[in-house]
């Protein structure tokens, strides 16, 4: 008893620490747009939208130990499923496009997952690589959606309930609470899953699948859940950055941002609950400033931005695998390594 | 079907799926014996493509331009092992993508400096600029039936490297047992980065010889790569039989399920989707044999 008290009394300082943190941090990004730029909303709210992507992500190669190079399949196909649904020149109804395009994603979701869950390891990488290359590909011969060059969303969806419209998205500011919103809720919903029995037995299944068999769990379903899970959450973000640009176009499916948000997820820390969401800031962040490089030696730097990223990619991928978050865990806490 | 289509289409088919054997074949081999995840694998056949296209430009001729590219990409395969490669063999899969992913960025986007972002196309080197008459109006290039020759004669030559000379016999055991090999007194690290080298050459002379027919251009080699990992998800990770196997497969999938198109094309059913047909062969294999046709149970 004399030795447990300090150590409950750490471990409850830590929780409150970690709560008054979590509510200044959302104080301060809900009274964004009563001080910030325009530039500057527009800005987090796409950093929040990306940063709600790699935590779905996450789900699958944090806390499962999936390593998914299609993750942008889910993420694009609910944008297109706002497109899609949204009559020309006029608004959809954000209450059932919404829903709609999650339910689009998690429907795809769990076709692909019935069939690449059936392999493991690199196999898993190629097989979600190539079924999402060729959900990119239906979109980009199909005439269905705008072929190479997609589709515009005239107006942005409708937010009224019967004659109350308590967000009009066509406004910065409401667009950047709705997305607040939403990404408060998918934290505090993978947080929640994180804690439970099934964040337990996905921790299990990624630190040995075997056993988790072996113990009596189903662990074909529990993947296909989560993996389903993961792609309504990347619907999510995807409809919101639908919203956000007003256009939709195959890049949004491509291998390209299943690397990206890949990468966001490493660079942050992956496994754990933040460090998606700072990755996916420091990324923007970086592409932005990777954009505004001037020209040197002839080369416009700025507009081959990709290769300085690049070489950010592969040093990361050598020197920090365990991310940011790994960075400053290291700093704290030396001895707490072991893999 | 008349039979000189027929059989116009199906030499096609087993000449792309040779090449794409080829470069599949570069990709398994790296990942069975070196446990090497390679995303990057397509960007050296289009850098060999576009290697055939400037040296083309620069020596007045292919069959120049192809010894002096296979040098400089076996170059580019030793120093990209001995930078980057040779760090990765410690770390899990993970790494190895994000490291490949960031590497694509930068070859893409040296490619688009030297090169720029213009479609360009390479001439049919000379005595190979004939067709074989089939009938009045329909012929075949003779450079296809070159593409498919020579890709036979790698092909075999590949099997006799691996399975019957001394240096084969050393690279399976390196990929059986990393530590055994070396205890024994070989140099494990020179060695794969040879074999690293030869992966790279394979995909970028590959790419070389597919120039002339399929022209020079951005975001070839992603095309490329993505048939590459579902020729080695069909075949079968590490078999080089499967992936021969499979690429062939997938040749004849990809030619007559566009040529099938053409013909339901008429009564419009969704002939855009005929992109689609590998994929779904994909699909029928994973649902039959998760590990692929020739794959070993893990």
């Amino acid at each position: 008893m004399a030795a447990g008290r300090p150590v409950r009394e750490k471990i409850l300082n830590r929780h409150v620490a970690w709560w008054v943190a979590a509510v200044v941090v959302a104080g301060v990004l809900a009274a964004l747009p009563f001080f910030g730029e325009k530039f500057t909303v527009q800005f987090v709210t796409r950093v929040l939208i990306m940063a709600i992507f790699a935590m779905s992500l996450n789900l699958l190669v944090g806390f499962t130990g999936l390593v998914s190079l299609g993750h942008a399949a889910f993420f694009g196909v609910a944008g297109y499923c706002l497109a899609l649904a949204s009559p020309q020149y006029q608004a959809a109804s954000l209450w059932t496009s919404l829903p709609l395009a999650m339910l689009a994603s998690g429907l795809l979701a769990l076709v692909i997952g019935l069939l690449v869950l059936r392999t493991s390891g690199v196999y898993f990488i190629m097989a979600t690589l190539a079924f999402a290359q060729m959900v990119y590909f239906v979109f980009h011969d199909s005439g269905i959606a705008g072929g190479s060059d997609g589709i515009y969303i005239y107006a942005r969806p409708d937010a009224s309930i019967l004659g109350w419209r308590p967000l009009d998205l066509e406004q910065f500011a409401d667009l950047h609470f709705l997305v607040l919103a939403l990404f408060l809720f998918a934290f505090g919903f993978i947080r929640l899953l994180r804690d439970s029995l099934f964040g337990r037995v996905i921790a299990g299944i990624r630190v040995n699948e075997h056993r988790m068999r072996s113990l009596g769990f189903a662990t074909f379903r529990y993947k296909l859940a989560c993996f389903v899970v993961a792609g309504m959450i990347a619907g999510l973000a995807g409809y919101l950055a639908a919203v956000q640009y007003g256009v939709v176009n195959p890049e949004m499916l491509g291998w390209h941002l299943s690397g990206t948000v890949l990468m966001m997820v490493i660079l942050g820390g992956m496994g754990t609950l933040t460090g998606p969401v700072i990755g996916a800031a420091a990324m923007l962040l970086l592409e932005m400033v990777l954009q505004s490089l001037p020209e040197t030696g002839g080369v416009g730097l700025g507009r081959h931005w990709q290769l300085p990223m690049g070489i950010v990619i592969v040093l990361v991928a050598l020197f920090l695998p365990r991310g940011l978050a790994g960075l400053l865990a290291r700093r704290r806490a030396p001895v707490a390594d072991h893999d | 079907m008349d039979l000189p289509t027929f059989l116009i289409q199906l030499l096609n088919a087993v000449q792309y799926g040779l090449l794409l054997f080829l470069v599949a074949g570069g990709l398994t081999l790296i990942f069975g014996i070196m446990g090497i995840i390679n995303l990057a694998h397509g960007s050296f056949y289009m850098v060999g493509a576009y290697l055939a296209w400037s040296l083309t430009s620069a020596f007045g001729s292919l069959w120049l331009a192809i010894p002096a590219g296979i040098v400089l990409s076996v170059l580019l395969g030793i120093v990209i092992e001995w930078l980057l490669i040779r760090r990765l063999y410690k770390l899990d899969h993970l790494q190895q993508v994000l490291l490949t992913f960031g590497l694509i960025l930068v070859v893409e986007e040296l490619r688009s400096i030297l090169w720029g972002n213009d479609v360009h196309g390479v001439p049919v080197p000379d005595p190979l600029t004939a067709s074989i008459a089939l009938t009045d109006t329909l012929s075949y290039p003779v450079y296809r039936l070159w593409i498919s020759a020579v890709c036979i004669v790698f092909a075999v030559l590949l099997y006799l490297l691996i399975q019957r000379t001394r240096l084969g016999m050393i690279i399976r055991a390196g990929a059986t047992n990393r530590e055994m090999v070396q205890s024994l007194g070989i140099n494990i690290g020179l060695l794969y980065r040879f074999v690293f080298a030869l992966g790279v050459a394979l995909a970028a002379f590959a790419g070389m010889i597919a120039a002339p027919v399929s022209s020079v251009f951005p975001g070839m080699g992603n095309q490329v790569l993505i048939l590459c990992f579902v020729v080695v998800v069909i075949g079968g990770i590490g078999s080089v039989k499967g992936a021969l196997i499979a690429a062939l497969l997938i040749g004849l999938v990809d030619t007559f399920g566009k040529v099938v198109e053409l013909q339901i094309g008429s009564l419009r059913l969704l002939p855009e989707l005929a992109g689609m047909s590998v994929y779904l062969l994909m699909a029928a294999v994973l649902l039959w044999r998760p590990a692929g046709l020739f794959g070993r149970k893990s």
